[in-house]
C-alpha cells in the first residue's frame, strides 16, 4: 500500500490535493471528512492545541485502517492525513477521502475509518484551556483496556 | 537491552520519551510491573502496549532489542 496515501503531517492540510488522490475514472461518488479543532468541549473553552504522535507506529495503524477498508468495501479507495504539532480553533487536524463507484461504500467506509481512527492510531492531542492545561484521554471513554489492547475491528 | 517509550501524561511523568534497561525474556505485564514499581507510574495498567509497533498482550514476550511503546488513551480524530 503506497505510504503516501496514510502520512502524518506538520503542515497544513490541502483537502483538494487529498480529494484528487482517491479521484478516478470509475467512480462515482467521493467522500471528504474533516476533522476541525473544536473551541467548546462541554463548557470549556480550548484555546489552541497541540497533537503528538507516535508517528511511525500512527502511520501503521493509518495503513491498517486502510487495509480493513479494501477488505470491508473493495471498490473503494481510502486516503488519510493528519496533522501534528500546534492547531488553533477550527484548523483541519484530519482529513479522510473516500472514493467509490457509488455513493454508500463511499458514506460507510469514511465514517468507519474516523471511528477506527479514535481506537487505535496512537495519537494524543493535548488541550490549552482557558483555565489551564491538560492532556485529554479517550473519548470513546473507554480508558482502560482489560486486555492491553484495544478491541479488533470496529463496529458499524 | 530493550527500549521503552513514554507518550503523553507518562512521558511527562517519566520526564523523558525513552529509556533502555536489560529486561529482555521480560512478559509486557512485567515490565508493567517493574515500572510501577520503579517509577511510580500509578496508570501504567491502564495503558496500551505495543511491542515493535504492533499492539501486545499482556502475556506477549519483550525480546532482545525490542520497542516497546506504553500507549495511554489515544486521543485522535
Amino acid at each position: 500500500m503506497s505510504s503516501d496515501l496514510f502520512t502524518i503531517t506538520d503542515q497544513p492540510i490541502s483537502v483538494e490535493e487529498m480529494t484528487q488522490k482517491v479521484i478516478r475514472p470509475e467512480c462515482g461518488a467521493v467522500t471528504t471528512f474533516m476533522g476541525t479543532v473544536r473551541e467548546l468541549t462541554n463548557g470549556k473553552r480550548t484555546i489552541s492545541l497541540e497533537y503528538h504522535a507516535y508517528e511511525s507506529m500512527a502511520v501503521k495503524m493509518l495503513e491498517q485502517i486502510g487495509q480493513e477498508i479494501k477488505e470491508e468495501w473493495p471498490d473503494t479507495l481510502a486516503v488519510i492525513a493528519y496533522r501534528k504539532g500546534h492547531l488553533n480553533i477550527s484548523d483541519i487536524a484530519v482529513v479522510i477521502c473516500i472514493s467509490s463507484l457509488h455513493r454508500k461504500p463511499a458514506y460507510e467506509a469514511n465514517q468507519y475509518a474516523i471511528e477506527r481512527i479514535k481506537e487505535i492510531v496512537p495519537i494524543w492531542k493535548k488541550e490549552q484551556w482557558a483555565d489551564g492545561t491538560e492532556w485529554i484521554g479517550d473519548q470513546l471513554e473507554t480508558t482502560a483496556y482489560p486486555e492491553g489492547k484495544p478491541p479488533k475491528g470496529g463496529s458499524l | 537491552m530493550i527500549k521503552i517509550l513514554f507518550f503523553a501524561r507518562l512521558q511527562e511523568e517519566m520526564g523523558t520519551e525513552s529509556i533502555e534497561v536489560e529486561k529482555a525474556g521480560y512478559t509486557v505485564r512485567d515490565v508493567k510491573e517493574w515500572l510501577a514499581d520503579n517509577h511510580q507510574l500509578s496508570t501504567i495498567s491502564q495503558t496500551m502496549v505495543a511491542i515493535n509497533e504492533d499492539y501486545a498482550n499482556d502475556d506477549d514476550m519483550v525480546n532482545e532489542s525490542d520497542t516497546i511503546a506504553f500507549i495511554p488513551p489515544v486521543s485522535g480524530g
